[in-house]
């Protein structure tokens, strides 16, 4: 006899949404620089920072307040509707 | 003997030729049978029984779930379809009421107990009710193909650590929920890191699949509600780069009840509940949190923890001070503790016979975790094993006296731990180079008394490097409701 077995995960499927295009260029654009707060990330965004304005990028940036907690809801809406594209520092 | 088909009125009479008492009844069912017409016999484990009457076959059970018999014989009166008056065991007075006819058998005893249903056998109702019943699972149902192999099916799905999983069948999940007086719709949180709602039934479907027992489900609720509590930082510990993973620990009578290891090789393999508890929570932040590693889990190398790290403290010592005590809790109050930390770094010191000897060793050790340079910057859980504790014990040392002595020998000259001292780059910041510094918060070090009675060989678990953040990162203890 078959075996029917129950779902152990969330069960939340995501939406399925088309992927954003990437960016051709950065005229206009305006880049997110996203320090999730873990070792030596500011210096990465810092860095980063230097190189867009020397190409006259304009970024915004934004921190989560700490690496051991997801990033607020606000702070992602902020990204998402204020900025065209992001660059996240994930890692040390 | 009939196939099929029942009256939906008339009498039922449930029977099983195992059983004396039905054995006995047996001329009082032929007297009813040429009496009543409208009666139907229905035998559990023999189509024959009772001789010469054509009873129903219900090998299967099917009838006996459907009708929740518990015990044999059951006799029950229909009338227009509808259950109205039902006996079991041998009762004159109850069965002349019942099927209306008067003056049964005065040659039996007036009353004789029955037997149990076969329905009622141990695990049978489960398995019965998941082929014949509705279980009231709300959670998806997977229904595998006729040669599908189950545990591989899970795997498939990518609902296992990799290690084989219990497959999480209607029948398990609800002998899992009767671990637990919750009830299985109950929303007990979010689970990091993807923040998805978790009800109790979705913990014991996990549960099932990591191989835990149904008495172990307060103890995996306990231990899900303090990965949720926000000090606790599962999130950051599932999704971290480093080696890290919740380490639980069970004190209480609840340990002892459900035969938790705290003695020998109580960090190891071989026992039951400490091996699924870790296990259930692990499940569940990787199939409900969605936490699976190289997707949102980041570990460089992880760690053997990450699949189940769950103990219980040895209590036995009355001059220990248990861990839920030193954490406020009133004695024998069941409680789970979450460290969040990493496997095991051996502690050998088979030689120093005082305290104060065996403090120094201790320490020096512990500078190890993370960096031997780095403080302030992980907690860290000493396991404590008997031979060790009693040189402390045999000398009026108690758990307070020790961790106070260790903080204190684990204090140092800036200097010596600031970055580029001795040539290495790691260590703490310059601005520290005349300070003091200590290893340790000062309530950064967990002191856990476990162990087998012989060996002194302790255990030191670094903390995860959270722990830095210390008003955000704390080790957590909840307590561990009972059945209500």
């Amino acid at each position: 006899m078959a075996v029917t077995l129950r779902d152990p995960t969330g069960e939340a499927t995501s939406l399925l949404r088309d992927r954003t295009a990437p960016l051709t260029a950065f005229d206009g654009k305006i880049l997110a620089l996203m320090d999730i707060g873990k070792m030596r990330g500011d210096e990465f965004i810092d860095r980063l920072e230097q190189l867009c304005t020397e190409r006259g990028v304009a970024t915004r940036r934004f921190k989560k307040p700490t690496n051991t907690r997801v990033a607020p809801p606000e702070m992602i809406d902020e990204i998402a509707g204020s900025c065209d594209a992001v660059i996240v520092a994930l890692s040390d | 003997m009939k196939q099929a088909g029942l009256s939906g009125d008339g009498l039922l009479v449930f029977v099983k030729a195992a059983c004396e008492t039905c054995v006995m009844v047996q001329p009082v069912l032929r007297d009813l049978a040429r009496q009543m017409p409208d009666m139907t016999v229905i035998s559990q484990d023999d189509p024959d029984f009772p001789a010469a009457l054509d009873s129903v076959d219900d090998r299967s059970l099917e009838l006996s779930f459907r009708h929740d018999i518990e015990v044999v014989p059951t006799v029950i009166r229909f009338r227009d379809g509808q259950e109205v008056a039902r006996t079991y065991g041998w009762h004159r007075a109850d069965w002349e009421e019942v099927s209306g006819r008067q003056g049964l058998a005065p040659d039996l005893p007036d009353q004789r107990p029955g037997c149990g249903s076969r329905s009622r056998d141990p695990g049978a109702w489960e398995i019965l009710m998941e082929r014949y019943g509705d279980s009231n699972i709300a959670a998806r149902p997977v229904p595998l193909g006729d040669w599908d192999d189950d545990a591989e099916a899970c795997y498939d799905r990518g609902w296992t650590d990799g290690l084989p999983v219990v497959p999480p069948t209607d029948s398990r999940i609800v002998r899992m929920l009767g671990g637990t007086s919750r009830k299985p719709d109950e929303v007990l949180g979010e689970v990091p890191p993807n923040l998805t709602p978790i009800t109790v039934e979705k913990v014991a479907i996990n549960a099932v699949m990591a191989g835990a027992r149904p008495e172990y489900m307060p103890v995996i609720l306990a231990a899900l509600d303090a990965a949720l509590q926000p000090e606790a930082t599962m999130h950051g510990v599932l999704c971290t780069t480093c080696f890290s993973s919740p380490i639980l620990v069970v004190n209480g009578p609840v340990a002892r009840k459900i035969g938790m290891n705290s003695g020998i090789n109580c960090l190891g393999q071989g026992n039951r509940a400490n091996a699924t508890i870790g296990r259930a929570l692990q499940l569940i932040i990787r199939n409900v949190g969605g936490g699976r590693p190289g997707e949102l889990d980041r570990a460089v190398l992880g760690g053997p923890g990450k699949f189940t790290f769950c103990f219980a403290e040895n209590e036995q010592d009355p001059s220990w001070t248990p861990l839920n005590v030193a954490r406020g809790f009133a004695p024998d109050t069941d409680t789970v503790t979450l460290f969040q930390g990493d496997g095991i770094q051996g502690f050998v010191d088979q030689r120093s016979r005082t305290p104060e000897q065996l403090t120094q060793s201790l320490a020096r050790s512990l500078m190890a975790v993370g960096n031997w340079k780095l403080c302030e910057f992980t907690n860290a859980m000493l396991v404590l094993v008997p031979e060790h504790y009693a040189i402390y014990r045999n000398a009026g040392w108690d758990r307070d006296r020790i961790t106070t002595a260790l903080h204190d020998a684990l204090r140092r000259p800036g200097s010596d731990v600031v970055q580029g001292a001795h040539g290495i780059g790691e260590g703490v910041s310059p601005d520290r180079q005349n300070d003091m510094v200590n290893k340790f918060w000062p309530e950064g070090l967990l002191i856990v008394h476990a162990g087998g009675q012989a060996g002194l060989f302790s255990a030191i678990c670094a903390g995860w490097t959270g722990g830095r953040f210390r008003h955000e990162s704390k080790t957590v203890t909840r307590e561990i409701k009972p059945w209500l």
